[in-house]
C-alpha cells in the first residue's frame, strides 16, 4: 500500500503533477467519497420532502453557478445574461420533450447543447470587445432572449408557457422529490467533477491567463477568440443543463422567472461564494437558496402574525434588497467570498493552537 | 547650516508590492535654492526617490518602509500626494504625459489644483514669460503639441503651483540637443529668479552637472557618490562612466571595463 | 405625415431625455472608468425624492426642485463614499459587480418603501408651454424637458470648459497619474462625478416621471437603456451620448408607431448588439490603446 499523504508544513512539491492534483491529502479524497456517499445514498432516504426540495434547488442552482463562475471567475468575462441562458435551457428541454418527444435524459443534455450554441452567438462580440463592452452585449442578450421567449408564441407558448411531461429514466418515473433528487445529485456530482478537471487542464489555465491579461495570453500563443468563445459555450452549457433539469422539476414553465434579476442572483451566488472557485459556486448557491427560503418563510410568518395587516409585505423586493446588500458587503469586506472564509476557518482549525 | 536644508532623506527604503526593494537606505540633503542633480544608470532608483518625495509611490503600490523624509523639518514619508503638493513639492513626471484633450492653457490651469483656486492670471503670465512658445499655442490641444512643447507644458504646469521644490524627471528625454540646452537654461533661470529648489534627475549627466550646484550618483538603490557639481565634473570615475570621457582620452578596452567593475565594487 | 411628425417630435424629446441621463453615466465612466449599472436606480431615487417633497411634504414646486437637486448631489457623494471608495484600486470587474449589487439593493429598497404601483406628480406645468402646430401637438412636458435639457447641457458644458473643477475632472479622465502629480484630489473628483451624475439623473428621472408616471420597475428599465445610448455614441464621448440618445429615442418611437409596440422595448438592444459587432467602439468613442 502506498503511503498516505498528509498536508506537509511547507511547500514540498517537486513535480507539476503534484501541484495539479485535486486532493492535496488522502483525507481530502476520503471526505469527498464520504460526502458523495451521503449525498447519493443517505440524504435521499432520510430527507423530508421539503428538505429534498430545497436541496434539489440548491444543486440545480449550483450547476448553473459553476457555469457562470467558469465564465466570470476563470475567464474574466462578465455576463449579465446567465438568467436568460438558464431560461433558454429550460425552454429547449421543454420544447424538445413536448414537440419532438425526446426522452428526459436526452432532452436535458440537448438543452445544454442548444444553450451553448446560443451562448456562443452572444459571445461573438467578445472577439473585439473587452469586458466592459462585453458586459453590455450580454445585457442586450438578456433582453433579447426575454423578448423572444414571450413573443415567439408558436414555439414557446408565449406568456402561458409549456407544461412538461413527467421525467422517466429507464421506464422509471422520477418526478417525485425523492426520485428526482438522485438525478439532480448525480448530475451535480458529474458537473462538479467536470468543472474541477477543466480548471486544472490546459483550457482552464488558458482561461485564467485570459482573465489576468488577455494581451499577454495572446502573446503566449493562446487563440483569444476561440478560448473566449469556448468559455461562453461551456458556461452556457452548464446554464442550459441546469435550466433543463429545473424545467422538468417545476413541470410548468413560463418566461416570467428568467429576468435580469435571475442573472443578478447568479452573480450574487458566485461573488458571495468566491470568484474563480468551484467550491465557492456551491457555497454561493447554498447561501442564496437558503436565504431565499428563509426570507420567504420569514415574510410568511410576519404576514400571519397580523401585526402588519395594513402593509402588503411581499418577498420579491425584500429578496432583491438583501441580495444586493449581500453582494455589496461581500465585495467590500471579503471579495474572495465564502470559499476564502471556509479556507481560513479550516486552516485555523488545522493550525490551532499555534498561529502559523 | 541646518536651517539651510529644505529636504532631508534619512536612510529610506522603498518596497514595491511588498516584495521588490528598490531603495536600500538612501540619504540626501537638499539645500534651499539649489539645483541638485541625481545621476545614475537605468534602474538605479532615481525615479523611485522622486516618487518617495512626492507621494506618488502609493498609486504604484510602493511604500517607504524605513527611514524618514523631512521637508522643512516635518516628516512627509507616505503622505498622500494631495498633502505633499500643497506643501509646495511638485513632480514633473518622466515622459511628460499631457492631458491630451485639454488645450495648452487648460493644461496649465490644472497646475493650480495644489493651491486652491485663487486667481491664476499672474501665474499664467509667469509661465508665458518663461515659455513664450506656449503663449502662441495656448488654444491648441495638447495632444497635437510637439515633444519640446509638451516638456514646456509639463514644467509650466508645475510652475503654476508656485512650488518651493520642483522635482524634474528626465526633462531631456527624447529632445533635440538644442532644445535640451534651451530647456536647461530656462530651468536655471527659474531657479535663479524664482528661488525654486530643484532636484534634477538626468541621463544627460554633462548638461545636468553644468547647471547643478550639487550632485548625487546612485547605483542599485544606493547613493554611491556625492559632491559639488564642479567636483563631480572633474571626478575621473564620473567622467568615465557618466560623461563618457575616458581618463586618458584613449579608447576603452575590455581591461578597463573590468577595472571599472572592480572599482565600482569599492563604491 | 402628421403621424410621422408626431412620432418624430416625441422621439426627439424622449431621446433628449435619454441623452441627458446618459450624461451622468458618461461622467462617471470618464472620470473613473466604472460602468454604472445602478443608473436606473439613480433616476428612480431622484424621481421619488421629488415625489416625497411635492406630494407628501407639499412644498412649492420650485423649492422641491432645488431641494431635490441638492439632496441628490449629497446622495451621490454619500454613495461614492460608502460603497465605491473602499474599492478604489481593486479590479474593475469587482467595481462593476458592485454597481450591479447597488442597483439590486436600491431597487429593492424603493420597492419596499413605495411599492410597485404607479405614482403621479401633481400637475404643475403651465399649459402655456405646450405648442399646437396644425395637427401636431407638443405637450408641455416635452417642451419643458427640452428646455431643462438645454439648460443642463449649457450649465455642464460651461462647468467643464471653464471652471477649475471641471478642468480638474477632465484632467483626471485624461491622465490620472499626471493629475495626481499636480495635486489634483482624485478621490474628490470621483466623488464629484458621482454627485453630478446623481443630480443629472434626478433631473431626467423627474421629467420621465412627469411623462409616464413614477414606477420603480419602469424607471430602472429606462436606466438600462442608457447602455444602447452610450454604446451608440461611444462610451467616453459626451457629444456622442447626446446624439446616441436622440437616435435611440427616434428609433424607439418609429418602431413603436410603425411596426409593433412590443418590439419598441427591445429595439435599442438589437441595435446595440449590431453596433457592437460592426463598430465596437461606437460612433464617436475613442479606441482603447493597450499595452501588455
Amino acid at each position: 500500500m502506498r503511503k498516505l499523504r498528509f498536508r506537509p508544513c511547507g511547500n514540498f512539491k517537486e513535480y507539476y503533477e503534484q501541484e495539479l492534483t485535486i486532493f492535496e491529502t488522502d483525507f481530502g479524497r476520503m471526505w469527498m467519497w464520504i460526502g458523495l456517499f451521503l449525498l447519493l445514498f443517505v440524504v435521499p432516504f432520510v430527507g423530508s420532502p421539503y428538505t429534498l426540495y430545497v436541496l434539489n434547488n440548491i444543486a440545480i442552482a449550483a450547476i448553473a453557478a459553476i457555469g457562470l463562475n467558469i465564465l466570470i471567475g476563470y475567464t474574466g468575462q462578465i455576463s449579465l445574461g446567465h438568467g436568460a441562458f438558464f431560461g433558454v435551457g429550460a425552454y429547449s428541454a421543454a420544447i424538445l420533450a413536448t414537440k419532438a418527444g425526446f426522452p428526459f435524459w436526452l432532452s436535458v443534455i440537448l438543452a445544454g447543447a442548444v444553450t451553448a450554441i446560443v451562448g456562443m452567438i452572444f459571445g461573438i462580440p467578445s472577439l473585439r470587445l473587452k469586458h466592459l463592452y462585453l458586459t453590455i452585449a450580454t445585457l442586450a442578450g438578456q433582453f433579447i432572449i426575454e423578448y423572444v421567449l414571450v413573443h415567439w408564441e408558436s414555439l414557446t407558448g408565449g406568456a402561458e408557457g409549456i407544461i412538461l411531461p413527467e421525467p422517466t429514466i429507464f421506464g422509471l418515473n422520477v418526478s417525485a422529490d425523492r426520485a428526482f433528487s438522485w438525478v439532480v445529485f448525480f448530475s451535480f456530482a458529474v458537473m462538479c467533477w467536470m468543472a474541477v478537471n477543466l480548471a486544472r487542464s490546459r483550457y482552464g489555465r488558458a482561461f485564467v491567463a485570459i482573465r489576468d491579461n488577455d494581451r499577454a495570453a495572446e502573446g503566449m500563443g493562446i487563440p483569444l477568440f476561440r478560448y473566449k468563445l469556448l468559455s461562453f459555450g461551456i458556461s452556457s452549457f452548464y446554464a442550459g443543463f441546469a435550466g433543463g433539469l429545473w424545467a422538468y422539476y417545476t413541470v410548468s414553465i413560463t418566461p416570467e422567472p428568467f429576468t435580469l434579476f435571475l442573472s443578478i442572483e447568479y452573480i450574487a451566488m458566485i461573488i458571495i461564494g468566491g470568484l474563480g472557485s468551484i467550491s465557492g459556486s456551491v457555497f454561493g448557491a447554498v447561501f442564496i437558496i437558503m436565504l431565499n427560503e428563509i426570507l420567504s418563510q420569514a415574510t410568511q410568518y410576519i404576514m400571519n402574525l397580523g401585526a402588519f395587516a395594513g402593509i402588503a409585505l411581499t418577498v420579491a423586493p425584500l429578496r432583491e434588497f438583501v441580495f444586493g446588500l449581500a453582494i455589496v458587503l461581500f465585495l467590500i469586506f471579503e471579495p474572495r467570498g465564502l470559499a476564502e472564509v471556509w479556507r481560513i476557518i479550516r486552516s485555523s482549525f488545522r493550525l490551532w493552537p499555534f498561529a502559523y | 547650516m541646518k536651517d539651510d536644508i529644505l529636504l532631508q532623506l534619512n536612510n529610506i527604503s522603498v518596497v514595491y508590492a511588498d516584495v521588490i526593494q528598490i531603495l536600500k537606505g538612501v540619504s540626501l540633503a537638499i539645500r534651499k535654492k539649489q539645483i541638485v542633480s541625481l545621476l545614475g544608470s537605468n534602474g538605479a532608483g532615481k525615479t523611485t526617490t522622486l516618487r518617495a518625495v512626492s507621494g506618488l509611490l502609493k498609486p504604484e503600490n510602493g511604500k517607504v518602509t524605513e527611514g524618514t523624509i523631512e521637508y522643512e523639518g516635518r516628516p512627509i514619508q507616505n503622505a498622500a500626494p494631495e498633502t505633499i503638493t500643497r506643501l509646495g513639492i511638485i513632480q514633473v513626471l518622466e515622459g511628460r504625459p499631457p492631458f491630451e484633450h485639454l488645450t495648452v492653457e487648460e493644461n496649465l490651469r490644472v497646475g493650480t489644483a495644489a493651491r486652491g483656486t485663487r486667481s491664476y492670471k499672474e501665474d499664467l503670465d509667469l509661465v508665458y514669460h518663461y515659455f513664450p512658445r506656449l503663449l502662441e499655442r495656448r488654444k491648441a490641444l495638447a495632444g497635437y503639441c510637439s515633444g519640446g512643447e509638451l516638456q514646456m507644458i509639463a514644467i509650466g504646469r508645475a510652475l503654476m503651483a508656485r512650488p518651493k521644490l520642483l522635482l524634474l524627471d528626465e526633462p531631456s528625454l527624447g529632445l533635440a540637443p538644442l532644445l535640451v540646452k534651451e530647456i536647461f537654461q530656462i530651468v536655471k533661470r527659474i531657479n535663479e529668479e524664482q528661488g525654486t529648489t530643484i532636484i534634477l534627475v538626468e541621463q544627460n549627466a554633462n548638461m545636468a552637472l553644468q547647471i547643478a550646484h550639487y550632485g548625487y550618483v546612485m547605483e542599485n538603490g544606493k547613493i554611491v557618490m556625492e559632491g559639488e557639481a564642479s567636483d563631480l565634473r572633474e571626478n575621473p570615475d564620473v567622467k568615465e562612466f557618466y560623461l563618457g570621457i575616458a581618463a586618458s582620452g584613449a579608447l576603452k578596452t575590455y581591461k578597463d571595463v573590468k577595472a571599472y567593475k572592480r572599482r565600482k565594487r569599492w563604491l | 405625415m402628421e403621424f410621422f411628425a408626431q412620432l418624430f417630435i416625441n422621439g426627439l424629446s424622449i431621446g433628449f431625455l435619454y441623452a441627458l441621463s446618459a450624461l451622468g453615466f458618461v461622467m462617471i465612466f470618464k472620470s473613473s472608468s466604472v460602468l454604472n449599472f445602478a443608473h436606473g436606480e439613480l433616476l428612480a431615487l431622484g424621481a421619488f425624492f421629488f415625489l416625497i417633497l411635492s406630494v407628501w411634504a407639499k412644498l412649492p414646486i420650485v423649492l422641491c426642485f432645488l431641494v431635490t437637486l441638492v439632496g441628490c448631489f449629497a446622495l451621490g457623494f454619500i454613495i461614492e463614499r460608502l460603497f465605491l471608495r473602499p474599492l478604489i484600486g481593486e479590479a474593475l470587474i469587482e467595481v462593476i459587480m458592485l454597481t450591479v449589487g447597488l442597483s439590486a439593493m436600491f431597487k429593492g429598497l424603493m420597492l419596499l418603501i413605495f411599492g410597485g404601483n404607479l405614482h403621479n406628480y401633481p400637475d404643475f406645468l403651465p399649459e402655456a408651454l405646450s405648442i399646437q402646430w396644425g395637427a401636431i401637438s407638443v405637450p408641455s412636458v416635452y417642451v419643458s424637458s427640452f428646455i431643462i435639457g438645454l439648460i443642463f447641457l449649457g450649465v455642464f458644458g460651461f462647468f467643464f470648459k471653464y471652471s477649475s473643477h471641471g478642468i480638474y475632472m477632465r484632467s483626471v479622465a485624461d491622465h490620472q497619474p499626471a493629475a495626481l502629480s499636480l495635486g489634483v484630489n482624485v478621490r474628490r473628483v470621483f466623488a464629484l462625478s458621482w454627485a453630478i451624475a446623481a443630480v443629472v439623473c434626478a433631473m431626467s428621472g423627474i421629467v420621465l416621471g412627469i411623462i409616464n408616471g413614477i414606477n420603480v420597475h419602469q424607471l430602472s428599465t429606462m436606466g438600462l437603456k442608457v447602455f444602447p445610448v452610450v454604446i451608440l455614441g461611444g462610451l467616453d464621448s459626451i457629444g456622442g451620448a447626446i446624439l446616441g440618445g436622440i437616435i435611440i429615442g427616434l428609433l424607439e418611437n418609429f418602431t413603436g408607431g410603425y411596426i409593433s409596440t412590443s418590439l419598441r422595448e427591445v429595439v435599442p438592444y438589437i441595435v446595440l448588439v449590431l453596433i457592437l459587432l460592426v463598430k465596437p467602439y461606437g460612433l464617436f468613442g475613442s479606441e482603447e490603446i493597450e499595452r501588455v
